[in-house]
């Protein structure tokens, strides 16, 4: 679609890559799927101590339409998996997740029949930040990450390179 | 794209175009409740004037997950369903599970803006269960950094609350605000957002001078910013006008629907739980409760704005009469001791070992006890058998009875009014949903 | 006990009489067990009392206590503003025949703490409104808060999306 579709291969692509790679990752706008309290850090997160605008992504943008990486920030229950896989599929593609939390990671503390274990059950996910709640400055490193993981995917395989990466 | 969900009808509960219901045997009970619960609205078009709307649980405004079913005519409100459980963890299971101990590090996610509150509270019960009070010193910190606990709770709601009303800037301030407060707690606690900070008996560790000088040097400051703040809210037009006269439930009806905590005390019913059952030090402070007689959301907005002046003069007075001494009550099955005394002495390793690994064992029975958190009434009821882990943990969440008034306060307003009362009202889902 | 819930348990008594089966008081709070029948009269008679009237209903819930009989109960509070006091109301019903009347029409925000003790205990209240399920999915089968069923649930009981 778009881009990836008129490219060939050669070295014109190595240049495009970067030039993509480093345009996408400056202009991250989230979709910020807060759920329960790790959501109140990523307003922390927003707030003026650690500024989120820095690395351009104070445009939280609620509509997934509009929005390029979803972070996940909270525990998923079994009902509201089926409304975060609906809202991970309205995204339109290149979209990323992030599991922000020990919760959206592997079901934090919460061993329970109605609680998820991970959302990486039902969701592709890129990156995860741990912490219950994790620190902003994490989710930071978190972001970074995920940045550094785009500028350096090529367009073309942008749909085979779906490894996760850690952040502790 | 291949996705597991093919047809609209699996996406949608309810019908995305005007005037078409499913048919009754594929209508959600949830849809049908919302239908029958008016059954005398008469409309002179064959075709059905309503709309439902579905104002879903991932939503900017609906702090947290909470799913909203509207049946509007044109812009009104002609009924609305709150439906929860999109953030049901299982506490009360949970909690049958483990330990009084490991509960703890439970309740700071109950309502996640006041966590040293749920501590508190938690802890209450327990040690009314146990029948051990905490010293005197533990009791004014718990109380001081309860009171800033409600003091960054009332923030995020005042923020909120003008955030959806439209005014970004105040949701600015009062989360620069509440950073200050939260360096307080990771200065004092160790935890700047889930403390834990409460044990059986006494606290977690002692405040020393520097927490306390941090504490004072924020609270010098902090009048003047919520004075900005009301600077630009207080007669504020376009405020004013969404707020006025939007949400209204009187006394007696507000009691009937179970509203607690500022929501009936903006209704003038004159409950706080500080000064008629009075728990920690609350009995030797000097405080008003704060009441508005006018029922709407901007009787609501001004009663968590003078609380939290109020709790500005209740840290204050704590800081000027807090006494010496231990943390810890000195009940050796039941308070976990000393690291350094476990290191060095046989009988405290062994309290430790059995504590930890097999719970404080009180006596069987049942208790309840409630205090007055930022959103209401927070109440434990502990069924105990006698082992380390409860038989039945009750918590009475004040958001969830909050809730179940929004019906009665959102019928007959326009679509536009219901953040400025949901607003008003401050739900939190971890705690509504437990 | 002091004397309000002393008089208010004598005043119980003397109503009803042998359909309040026990009463107990432990570290200052008054449970007094009722019998199922007469729950919404007493509930009546707690809010419109003269002398402590209880206008707040605090909270209905159930408990499993996985006896032989009378297996589940289901708790009411209230509180009294004038009074700042507490009572708490017990009925206790068979596993069989777990069906409990609704006292909605007393304190109208009993609706959804009874929708709460039906879907996690399974007691079913007559003359419930609205009795559907509010925490756990609409077609759920099972009572989550019951000693039978685990803490990790049954698995594949509510379906997962598919990882794309």
């Amino acid at each position: 679609m778009g881009l990836e579709s008129a490219l060939g291969e050669g070295y014109l692509t190595t240049t495009l890559d970067a030039l993509i790679g480093w345009a996408r990752k400056n202009s991250l706008w989230p979709m910020p799927m807060g759920v329960s309290c790790c959501a109140i850090e990523l307003m922390s997160a927003g707030d003026p101590r650690h500024d989120i605008s820095r690395y351009g992504m104070e445009v939280m943008r609620f509509s997934p339409r509009q929005s390029d990486v979803m972070i996940v920030a909270g525990t998923v229950t079994y009902k509201m998996a089926k409304v975060v896989r609906k809202i991970y599929d309205q995204m339109a593609e290149p979209r990323w997740v992030i599991a922000m939390g020990a919760c959206a990671s592997s079901g934090g503390m919460f061993r329970s029949y109605s609680v998820v274990q991970g959302i990486d059950l039902f969701v592709p996910v890129d990156v995860y930040a741990a912490g219950c709640p994790p620190r902003p400055e994490n989710l930071f490193n978190a972001l970074l990450v995920l940045q550094k993981k785009i500028s350096s995917s090529s367009v073309l395989e942008y749909r085979n390179s779906k490894e996760s990466l850690i952040v502790t | 794209m291949s996705t597991p969900y093919n047809t609209t009808e699996d996406y949608f509960d309810v019908p995305v175009l005007t005037g078409q219901l499913p048919p009754k045997e594929k209508r959600t009970k949830l849809l049908q409740a919302l239908l029958d619960m008016d059954p005398d609205i008469s409309f002179d078009d064959p075709l059905e004037n309503d709309m439902i709307l579905n104002m879903g649980p991932s939503h900017p405004a609906t702090h947290g997950v909470l799913r909203i079913l509207l049946r509007l005519d044109g812009e009104t409100i002609v009924n609305a369903m709150p439906e929860l459980g999109y953030l049901h963890r299982g506490y009360e299971k949970i909690a049958e599970n483990e330990t009084y101990h490991e509960f703890i590090t439970h309740t700071d996610r109950l309502d996640y803006l006041q966590p040293v509150h749920n501590n508190i509270g938690f802890i209450l019960a327990v040690e009314k269960l146990l029948g051990i009070e905490a010293p005197p010193r533990a009791q004014y910190i718990r109380t001081m950094l309860g009171e800033l606990a409600r003091i960054s709770s009332h923030l995020v709601a005042f923020g909120v609350m003008a955030m959806d009303v439209g005014a970004m800037t105040l949701l600015l301030w009062c989360f620069r605000e509440r950073e200050k407060i939260h360096d307080i707690f990771d200065l004092v606690i160790g935890a700047r957002f889930t403390t834990s900070y409460t044990r059986i008996g006494g606290l977690s560790q002692d405040i020393t001078d520097e927490g306390l000088h941090a504490i004072r040097a924020f609270l010098e400051q902090f009048p003047e910013r919520l004075n900005e703040g009301e600077r630009l809210l207080n007669r504020n037009r376009i405020f004013v006008d969404r707020c006025r006269g939007t949400g209204v439930i009187s006394g007696e009806q507000a009691l009937a629907w179970g509203l607690t905590g500022p929501n009936l005390r903006a209704s003038g019913v004159a409950l706080d739980l500080r000064r008629d059952t009075p728990y920690l030090v609350y009995n030797d402070l000097d405080f008003e409760v704060i009441t508005e007689p006018e029922c709407d959301s901007l009787a609501r907005y001004y009663v968590r704005l003078r609380e939290m002046k109020e709790s500005v003069r209740m840290v204050y007075q704590c800081m000027d009469k807090i006494p010496a001494g231990s943390i810890h009550a000195h009940e050796p099955k039941k308070v976990l001791p000393r690291k350094e005394r476990i290191y060095t002495r046989m009988e405290e390793l062994i309290h430790d070992f059995m504590i930890v690994n097999f719970g404080v064992n009180p006596p069987s029975g049942e208790v309840h006890h409630a205090i007055e958190s930022s959103k209401g009434q927070l109440g434990f009821h502990i069924v105990s058998r006698g082992e380390g882990h409860p038989w039945r943990l009750k918590i009475r969440s004040p958001s969830f009875c909050n809730l179940q008034a929004l019906p009665v306060l959102l019928k007959g307003h326009m679509l536009s009014d219901i953040l400025a009362i949901l607003g008003s009202l401050d739900p939190v889902m971890g705690e509504a949903d437990k | 006990m002091n004397l309000h819930l002393e008089q208010l348990v004598n005043t119980l008594r003397e109503r009803f009489g042998d359909a309040v089966e026990d009463v107990v008081d432990f570290r200052d709070d008054v449970i007094v067990t009722v019998h199922r029948d007469i729950i919404v009269e007493a509930a009546t008679l707690l809010r419109d009392n003269p002398e402590c009237p209880f206008p707040l209903c605090e909270d209905v819930f159930g408990i499993d206590a996985f006896t032989e009989k009378k297996r589940f109960e289901v708790n009411y509070r209230f509180f009294s503003l004038e009074k700042n006091e507490r009572v708490h109301l017990k009925v206790r019903v068979d596993e069989d025949d777990a069906v409990v009347p609704s006292i909605t029409d007393v304190f109208p925000c009993a609706g959804w703490y009874e929708r709460e003790a039906w879907d996690m205990i399974g007691v079913t209240f007559s003359g419930h409104p609205d009795l559907r399920r509010i925490y756990m999915p609409e077609d759920y089968e099972y009572f989550p808060l019951r000693k039978d069923f685990p803490l990790m649930g049954v698995s594949g009981s509510i379906p997962l999306p598919k990882r794309g």
